[in-house]
């Protein structure tokens, strides 16, 4: 049984943490994911949840709070976005590092300055080598899916790692939308009792969490790290699969949308997918053989699923919704071409920056890079290959 | 209704354009249907020129944009209509439908506008009558389902029923439902 329900993304995220019903909770609010803690906080004053709410001073505190109560053996969850996340970064790494399957949805938000509240990608794209695992969302149906997923996949033995779920500020955080929610119980089910096996209380295993770590044995827990991070796809698909047996809505590494037969193919993440969906329908009804990649999982980077997903591509173009100051290309831009670098593939390459500091993007947008994509195709990679997708100059 | 309806909504913040969107699209999912609402969140100052969103579709909605070519705009303020171009991006059989006391001709004349159809009520009038605040919100939805019959009244009603019984008084509720009767009644067109 399902319940069709209309809800925010935060309210979604909100619902799944209902179901999921952390032992502790430590938060410090930040817009655009303040909406969301409101709605836990009313779960638990409510008595929905046995959830231990602790309120903190700071991100910083937030996350050093979930990282205690993780690593005692609680399973625990935060959220953030933006500035927030910049300042829990220290703990941010660390959480990883210690190994603790935290869960935090990660509202999408531009890092100031100058000072702005709407959607990029700029916070979550910094701390993407921190090791965390990281799920991008496209709808509210995504962002319920993503963070119930997001509990099995952290505390998956072979995994053992904090897991971030994105979703866009504004555009899917305060935007109404129809979703299917699961019933209590069988979330509940599916999720199972947490059961660490390493904890600080363990009194009869007594265990040490963060110690001093030199140039004996440092290097050997990051080789440890990686490759937890290494395992983390296989764990990904399996639990998107058992999901699916469960709610009816599978999920995978990757979602490619009329990508099969696509000679001109969009890459993006997030709420953009939706729109450039509706974009490739009009030109397929048009002969465009036009498609999308979408990419839902982008840590651990699933790099030959995606290049055997792109290799009928003649033309690509990727969507950045953030800036890698320096280097060449954003950041989902410079992943793409490593992954097709030594594929074969002898697709052209363009890079769009697009929507920084929640700047709208339109159908006309995604159309006009399908309209470059025509070129690129008959003509490779161009000199100009970092371009620009709504903006003024 | 046609495949994929998108309103737009014009007010100034505080006018409630926000709750109306959603719970124009809360009331269209309730029915069944497929629904967004959202407010095109600016600077958030109460009396500023804001934008609220609803789509509506028989159709799973993907789309993660604005709204650039509404079928509908609904202007809360009539002071925006010298502000912003609010008929931007409507269709020529497109509906625009304003709080205001002047008449719909009178509108029109003042916006220039040839083609598409122009409706008028003074929801404000109607709030501070049934409501007793000026927030002329809810007796605009019921002007627009007269207008444009994309849900029935019954359920607009049922939602705000709803949603509005958490915060506010029973007579608060019971204030708004009679106002949207009555701009229901009210709203007169060409």
């Amino acid at each position: 049984m399902s319940r069709r329900l209309i809800l925010t993304g935060n309210d979604a995220a909100a619902e799944a943490m209902r179901q999921i019903d952390p032992d502790v909770v430590a938060a410090f609010p930040i817009t655009p994911q303040t909406e969301l803690m409101h709605k836990f906080a009313e779960h638990v004053a409510d008595g929905e949840v046995k959830a231990e709410l602790v309120l903190v001073e700071s991100e910083h505190s937030a996350m050093s709070a979930t990282v205690g109560a993780a690593a005692a053996g609680a399973r625990s969850m935060t959220a953030t976005s933006a500035n927030g996340l910049a300042l829990m970064w220290e703990i941010v790494y660390i959480a990883a590092s210690y190994r603790l399957p935290i869960v935090m949805p990660v509202v999408n938000r531009a890092l100031s300055g100058p000072i702005n509240i709407h959607c990029d990608h700029s916070d979550t794209m910094g701390c993407r080598d921190t090791g965390w695992i990281q799920l991008y969302s496209e709808n509210a149906q995504e962002v319920y899916d993503n963070v119930i997923q997001a509990i099995r996949i952290a505390e998956s033995p072979e995994v053992l790692l904090p897991v971030m779920v994105t979703f866009d500020g504004f555009i899917i955080s305060h935007t109404a939308e129809v979703l299917e929610a699961l019933e209590d119980d069988p979330v509940r089910n599916w999720i199972g009792e947490y059961k660490p096996k390493y904890t600080l209380l363990d009194t009869d295993n007594p265990m040490t969490f963060g110690p001093l770590d030199l140039q004996d044995y440092y290097f050997e827990h990051k080789r440890q790290q990686m490759e937890a991070m290494r395992a983390a796809p296989a764990t990904v698909k399996k639990i998107g699969k058992l999901y699916g047996e469960m709610s009816g809505r599978p999920y995978d590494l990757i979602e490619g949308y009329q990508l099969e037969d696509a000679e001109l193919a969009v890459v993006a993440l997030g709420s953009t997918c939706g729109t450039a969906k509706v974009v490739i329908d009009e030109l397929r009804a048009k002969g465009t053989k036009a498609g999308l990649l979408k990419i839902r999982c982008f840590r651990p980077f699933p790099e030959a699923e995606i290049a055997a997903a792109l290799k009928g591509a003649k033309a690509i173009a990727v969507l950045d919704r953030s800036v890698s100051f320096g280097a060449p290309g954003g950041p989902v831009h410079k992943e793409i071409k490593a992954a097709l670098f030594g594929s074969g593939s002898s697709a052209g390459l363009v890079n769009y920056i697009y929507g920084l500091g929640g700047r709208d993007i339109s159908m006309e947008h995604i159309h006009e890079a399908f309209a470059d994509l025509e070129t690129v195709a008959g003509e490779g990679t161009p000199a100009d290959a970092i371009r620009f997708l709504g903006l003024r100059e | 209704m046609s495949e994929l309806m998108e309103i737009r909504w014009h007010a100034r913040g505080g006018q409630g354009a926000k709750t109306a969107s959603l719970l124009l699209a809360e009331a269209a999912a309730m029915d069944g249907k497929y629904s967004q609402g959202f407010p095109d969140y600016g600077p958030e100052r109460m009396g500023a020129p804001m934008r609220g969103f609803t789509r509506i579709s028989e159709e799973p909605i993907h789309l993660h944009c604005a709204i650039y070519a509404p079928e509908i705009v609904i202007v809360l303020d009539d002071t925006l209509l010298s502000a912003v171009d609010v008929a931007a991006g409507t269709p020529e059989d497109g509906v625009i439908i304003v709080n205001t006391v002047r008449s719909a001709a009178d509108v029109r004349s003042e916006m220039g506008l040839k083609g598409r159809s122009v409706h008028t009520v003074d929801a404000t009038g109607i709030a501070i009558d049934e409501i007793g605040r000026p927030i002329p919100n809810a007796p605009m939805l019921g002007a627009l389902i007269r207008v444009a019959e994309l849900l029935s009244l019954d359920t607009v009603i049922a939602q705000i029923e709803k949603k509005f019984s958490h915060g506010f008084r029973p007579e608060v509720v019971e204030g708004n439902v009679r106002a949207i009767h009555r701009a229901h009644e009210e709203v007169r067109g060409e």
